[in-house]
């Protein structure tokens, strides 16, 4: 996993709540059997004004001039600013895959769904959470200023903006910890293979029917 | 000291270790596979050259791509990419000693379905799998919930998901259910009420004499869409349904194992004394049939209600949803649900596939006939078994001579990963679970209903009250 320890990027706003993830990576690109390749169809729906399927030109479709991505000022995009329950609906990881292969590092936003906040993580993206009143002031900065960026120092928890503002954020230790080093946690989970195997002899015991394998019926 | 809840008790079954930064990480009993979610979990233990911890924790099926017509072989998928997914799971699974109910096995179908069927769910196991539906599984008594590509392959390797233990949330549904008010009813009310980040960090308990008058399959349903309600988890506790749901089934404990396992399920309810971190409370005679007319499963009207105005919301982004919602759907606030004229009607997922789902869709539509402003009427059954008891039943006469199309089982147009899918601009009655734009097909238009509902949209081209059917056509 890549690691995150400080970052500074061009701000995106996408003001909308509830972004779920079939918006982020419609179904037809699921079809694929890697983790990488899905950026051109990030927000596929709302990027394009033709219907996207897997294995076209994406540079030769038509773009939807009015979506915050397609303008000249957010070209090069790294930082999405967004609103409440992000990435709620299907868990497909595909969504923080199609972020990360745009070139988004973090995200911002009041709030997250569950399973995205934590696929996030797996993949080196950064969502921070702000308090709504914060992100709400972030819009407001960023819509008066072309080429805002944020600066996001994940050791020292901060997002600082363009005036030196520093703005702290929360996030748990175990996930930071993962982020700035890229650990691998399959990795750091076999480690404790002894604690897993003592856990497994003492469920077997008590509850053998567990462990009936599949191929025995 | 506060009793436990049913959540805090599976939880703490399935500790092997608490860190100092406050993870944890949790033991998995159980991990299902589909297609779709799996193939890079695959590549990952390939190329560290790792094993699965136990390969026979997992247990696999095909139901995202699958076609719904009859098709006797992976080459027949006419979707290339389809195809390769497909066959990708067959290799998988092949190479690393995973149980695959594949192409022809009467056991496949959506893994929600499916897994419950074999008795690969029981009560007290921790049930993960590629898939947010896995909610689902949780009316069995279990903790059970969707996780990320990254995470199926940290099960596939050592049987443990890193996690923190979430907050408990209680909903309860006190009273009896009004005649046509279903199980899909029910939990679409609750995400009305508390909408779809209600439950966000929170796992579920749907608790009360409602839930507990529901079918074993009506609380998947409700479980099911927890995930809407924003929970990763919804959960029912163990009782006689519970019991006599799982008992017998090919995976289910026998002779004394079973004595022994009942003995130890019929423990996993919440403690009177147990708190929640939430309480929701809902009075059953409130909940009316539901229509979603938005693109947010919150955004639902009971069916002799008025489409909202975006006016009358308070909340600034809230209300901005509302009026691009109306704007995809191409409707006006203050209209009926039956001024909503359908294109097709879709009848299946694993919200709502199983026999249950089907007998009372079937019950409606006997003796009628699709309305002709319908294109296309889709009954999918949830599974190859689900199909065949219906079939016996005489299920899918019923649905043939209405003019439904009966077809093979799989996720079809829940989401549309398959040929089954609607056109840009069609509205479509479906008893699936995300309204989203384009979730069944690019353009299309989402409304979610009950099994009942749909069928009855069906035969009259629009969405009909339930309740004003006559009483031999109405399900409980």
């Amino acid at each position: 996993m890549e690691q995150f320890v400080k970052y500074t990027g061009l701000v995106a706003p996408l003001d909308r709540a509830n972004v779920d993830t079939d918006q982020i990576i419609p179904k037809q690109f699921l079809k694929s059997i890697k983790r990488t390749g899905f950026g051109p169809n990030l927000f596929d729906e709302w990027r394009y004004l033709d219907e996207g399927f897997p294995g076209q030109d994406n540079e030769k479709r038509p773009k939807n001039p009015d979506f915050v991505l397609n303008k000249p000022r957010y070209q090069g995009a790294s930082v999405l600013l967004t609103r409440r329950n992000f990435g709620c609906g299907s868990s497909r990881e595909h969504a923080p895959w199609a972020l990360m292969d745009f070139g988004f590092r973090a995200i911002i936003a009041p709030s997250y769904a569950d399973i995205f906040y934590n696929n996030c993580f797996k993949n080196g993206l950064l969502p921070i959470v702000l308090p709504e009143a914060t992100v709400d002031g972030l819009f407001k900065a960023e819509a008066a200023n072309t080429d805002f960026q944020l600066t996001i120092d994940l050791a020292n928890q901060q997002v600082i903006t363009p005036d030196g503002q520093a703005i702290g954020f929360e996030i748990d230790e175990f996930r930071k910890h993962c982020l700035l080093n890229g650990l691998d946690e399959i990795g750091l989970t076999l480690q404790q293979g002894d604690a897993i195997r003592e856990y497994e002899s003492r469920r077997r015991a008590a509850e053998p029917w567990i462990f009936q394998e599949p191929q025995q019926q | 000291m506060a009793g436990k809840t049913l959540y805090d008790k599976l939880w703490d079954a399935h500790l092997v270790t608490e860190r100092e930064d406050g993870s944890a990480l949790i033991y998995i009993d159980r991990q299902i596979i589909h297609e779709v979610t799996s193939p890079q979990a695959f590549e990952g233990l390939r190329l560290a050259g790792r094993q699965p911890w136990r390969s026979g924790a997992s247990v696999a099926t095909i139901d995202h791509n699958v076609p719904t017509t009859p098709f006797n072989n992976a080459s027949d998928i006419v979707d290339d990419t389809s195809r390769i997914q497909v066959q990708t799971l067959q290799d998988n699974t092949r190479q690393f000693g995973i149980t695959e109910y594949g192409i022809g096995d009467v056991r496949q179908g959506i893994v929600h379905v499916m897994a419950p069927e074999q008795g690969a769910v029981l009560p007290g196991m921790t049930v993960v799998c590629g898939d947010s539906h896995t909610s689902t599984n949780g009316a069995l008594g279990c903790l059970a919930h969707g996780i990320g590509t990254s995470e199926v392959e940290h099960v596939l390797a050592t049987q443990t998901l890193v996690a923190q233990k979430m907050k408990n949330m209680q909903v309860r549904v006190e009273g009896d259910l009004g005649p046509g008010v279903t199980a899909k009813d029910v939990v679409l009310h609750i995400i009305g009420v508390i909408g779809t980040a209600g439950g966000n960090g929170h796992a579920i308990e749907f608790a009360g004499s409602a839930i507990r008058s529901l079918s074993l399959e009506g609380r998947m349903t409700v479980c099911n869409m927890s995930i809407e309600a924003g929970a990763r988890a919804g959960m029912v506790a163990v009782d006689d349904t519970t019991i006599d749901y799982v008992r017998g089934r090919p995976f289910a404990p026998k002779g004394a194992d079973w004595d022994k396992a009942e003995a130890y399920w019929r423990g996993l309810v919440s403690d009177a004394d147990a708190e929640f971190d939430t309480l929701i409370e809902i009075d059953a005679a409130d909940i009316r049939p539901q229509v979603s007319w938005g693109t947010s499963p919150e955004m639902v009207v009971p069916v002799d209600g008025l489409l909202p105005d975006p006016a009358d919301e308070a909340d600034e982004v809230k209300r901005s949803g509302m009026e691009r919602a109306y704007q995809y759907m191409g409707l006006k606030p203050g209209i009926k649900t039956s001024d909503i004229q359908l294109d097709r009607v879709f009848i299946g997922s694993c919200t709502n596939s199983r026999i249950e789902d089907l007998r009372a869709a079937a019950q409606v539509a006997k003796g009628h006939k699709k309305a002709d402003s319908v294109k296309q009427v889709l009954v999918v059954p949830g599974s190859g078994l689900v199909k065949q008891q219906a079939e016996q039943e005489g299920l899918d006469k019923i649905f043939i001579e209405a003019g439904f199309e009966w077809r093979q089982p799989g996720c079809s147009m829940c989401l549309a990963m398959n040929p089954d899918r609607l056109q840009p601009g069609e509205h479509c009655a479906s008893t699936s679970n995300r309204n989203f734009e384009g979730r069944q097909g690019n353009g299309g238009r989402t409304h979610l209903v009950s099994p009942a509902m749909a069928a009855a949209a069906a035969v009259a081209g629009h969405f009909v009250d339930i309740r004003d059917l006559a009483p031999a056509d109405q399900t409980a």
